[in-house]
Order: C-alpha cells, then structure tokens, then sequence
C-alpha cells in the first residue's frame, strides 16, 4: 500500500439518509484508489473491493457501502496528507486546516518544493 | 440580519438553476457559520462549506450544520478534483479577495488564482453564482476581469436596482458550454457549406499578422488600456468619446 492519504487519531459515524441516486452520481469524481485506501487505513473498510465495480448504479449493497464510507464516517481528529509533497493538513473537531503559510502559496507545479520544506505546521 | 443573509442565499441558489428533484453537489465559499448551506441543506442538497474564519465555522459546527467545512483561504486557490462540483454558492464574501490583508497579498492575482482553480473544480456547464458588495466599479471591474480571464461566462445580476436598500449585486459565471448545441456534421443538414473563406484577399489582413496598432492612434490607446485593465492595474482613464481625440490647434 502506498503512503496513507489521511491519519487519524479520532472518528465518529454520524447516520446520514441513503441517497442512491446521489451516491452513484458522485462516484465518477471520486478517485475510487484513493478512496479505498483511506477507507482501508480507518479500517472502516467493510465489503468495498480495491477496484471499481461495473454497473454499481444498479448494485444497491455497493452502493450502501459506499454511502456509509463517504456520508457517515467523519474524522475529527488527525491529518490529510499530500502525496505529493508529503505537506500534513491537520484536522481539528472534524474541520481540516487547510492555510498555507507565508511562501507556500505559488502559482503551480513549483510550488510542491516549497511545501516538502515546511512540515512544522501542528 | 441573519434573515436577510438567508433570502440572499434563496436566491443565490434559485439563480444557479439547479435540475429539478436531484441532489447536487454544492461548494459554499465564505459559508461562515453556515447559513446559507442551510438553503441549500433545505433543498436536498449535499454541500461542502469553506471560510477563513476559525471561531465561524467553529459556530457552523456547533450548529451541527450537515455540510463538510474546510478552513481555507479562497485565494489561496482551491484543493478539489477537477469536475466535483454541480455548482457555487457565496454569499458576501467575494469582496474580501480584493482586500491585500498581508504585505504579500496582491488582489488580482489572488483573484485570478481563485477563479481558474473554482474554474476546474466545476463540472462543465454548471453556474457559480456570488452575491458580493463590490465598494465601487473599479473593484466590480477588476473581480469581472479576472473572472474572465479564467474563462468564465456570465455577468452581475442586479435586484432591485433602483432601491437603495433591498438592492442585491449577483455575479454568475457559467463554467464552459453556454450554447451546449452541439454543431451540425457537414452535409447532414440544410445549410450548405460553401467550402469558401470570405474576405480571404482582403489586405487588411497583412496588418493583423503584424498584430500591433499605429502607436498613439485611437486603437492604441483602446488596447493599452485594455491591456492595463485586464492586468488588473488601475491607472487608466475611462473611455469616453474624447479618448484618442486628436485635440485642435485653436486656443
């Protein structure tokens, strides 16, 4: 498994309407990879596969499962990791920290060195 | 006051023309202690808030509002996968992108990150719509450039324009396919294609290769200024009909 993507030290699941119709739309712009493995390192993981099913529109326990891992499951407490730059954003009471400071803000691609050179933001 | 902030997010949300009887996926940026997620939340909507302002989302989370907050700075641009969005809401917040709060601010490109990064966040064809207060047309103008410049469409929707108090600025912007008519194959349809180019041998078009206007004629100073206008530099004149006027010789 490749570096996890969000550590945490707290969660909680919060019961939230199963919406079929809005989950089976959202799951196209999820990276369903990316997904999967924070699922996996919250250990909230249930029956989800490492792939993506076909025809999941239809597939009504996929899609519960799916609607449990992204509407009910909430971190409180940890941190979203960048894959790229390895740069942590905290999470405090359920809401990432997600400011940059002073000489991270670029304007593109350059700006992943300055993000490795700061890691002291806890 | 909270009244009136939910009627402007009613109406926000009534101007981003969502489909009838699905549930979108909303971004609220500057949603503060969550009032107008709760429009949205009211509407069978999903929505994700972000503010800059720990102690409000702070309120929003002990109002146990249903959207997902961030604390962010828009115009540090935005972190979501490109197409996530079926829409954007902001209610009185735009304005503050034109305030330089630190040494390092620099308003237009705050805007300009901004906006081209809202841009890929949202799905084609859907709306953001910015309830704002602009302080006077020179602000409206920089936030309307730089919005285009990241190529939105749209423009400001003004209610009540003739009130003092109930008058309400919106800026919408549509994220790509304003005409999502598809162009007919050719020789499917009616209209013939000609196969020909107009104007093809027209000389004028010699001068265009060459790309610059006669410096300190009448076009000159119309695309220096708008040059300095789309850079977001304030130091020009408005147009008039004396601009580039050749002045007369007489006392």
């Amino acid at each position: 498994m490749a570096d996890p993507t969000v550590t945490v030290n707290e969660m909680k699941i919060r019961e939230v309407d199963f919406n079929p119709e809005f989950i089976s739309r959202m799951i196209p712009r999820i990276e369903w990879k990316a997904l999967y493995e924070a699922a996996l390192s919250l250990d909230v993981v249930g029956n989800l596969s490492p792939e993506l099913i076909t025809d999941y529109e239809k597939d009504e326990d996929f899609l519960k499962e799916a609607h449990r891992v992204l509407m009910e499951v909430e971190v409180i407490k940890g941190f979203l990791i960048c894959p790229e730059s390895g740069r942590k954003f905290p999470i405090e009471n359920g809401i990432p920290n997600m400011l940059l400071n002073e000489g991270e803000v670029g304007d593109g691609p350059a700006q992943s060195e300055a993000l490795q050179e700061d890691d002291s933001m806890q | 006051m909270i009244e009136i902030q939910m009627t402007m997010a009613d109406r926000a949300v009534e101007l981003l023309a969502l489909p009838e009887g699905t549930s979108s996926f909303i971004l609220d940026v500057g949603c503060g202690s969550g009032l107008s997620g709760e429009a949205l939340t009211n509407r069978g909507h999903f929505w994700v808030g972000m503010d800059i302002s720990k102690p409000m989302l702070g309120i929003a989370e002990e109002r146990e509002v249903e959207g997902d907050l961030f604390l962010s700075d828009m115009g540090e641009g935005m972190f979501f996968r490109p197409g996530t969005f079926d829409g954007v809401i902001s209610i009185s917040a735009l304005q503050w992108l034109c305030n330089a709060d630190k040494k390092t601010h620099n308003p237009p490109k705050r805007l300009y990150k901004f906006f081209s990064t809202l841009y890929s966040t949202m799905k084609r064809g859907s709306r953001a719509v910015f309830q704002f207060y602009p302080e006077n047309s020179h602000q409206l103008e920089l936030i309307t450039s730089q919005a285009m410049r990241a190529g939105f469409t749209g423009g400001v929707v003004v209610d009540f324009p003739n009130s003092t108090r109930a008058k309400k600025m919106f800026l919408c912007l549509f994220a790509g396919l304003l005409n999502p008519q598809l162009p007919t194959g050719l020789g499917t349809g009616s209209q013939a294609y000609s196969g020909q180019v107009t104007n093809s041998s027209q000389r004028q078009r010699f001068r265009n290769l060459k790309g610059k206007s006669l410096k300190k004629s009448r076009d000159w100073i119309k695309e220096k200024k708008e040059r300095r206008r789309r850079q977001g530099k304030g130091d020009y004149k408005p147009d008039s009909k004396y601009s580039g006027r050749k002045r007369s010789n007489k006392i």
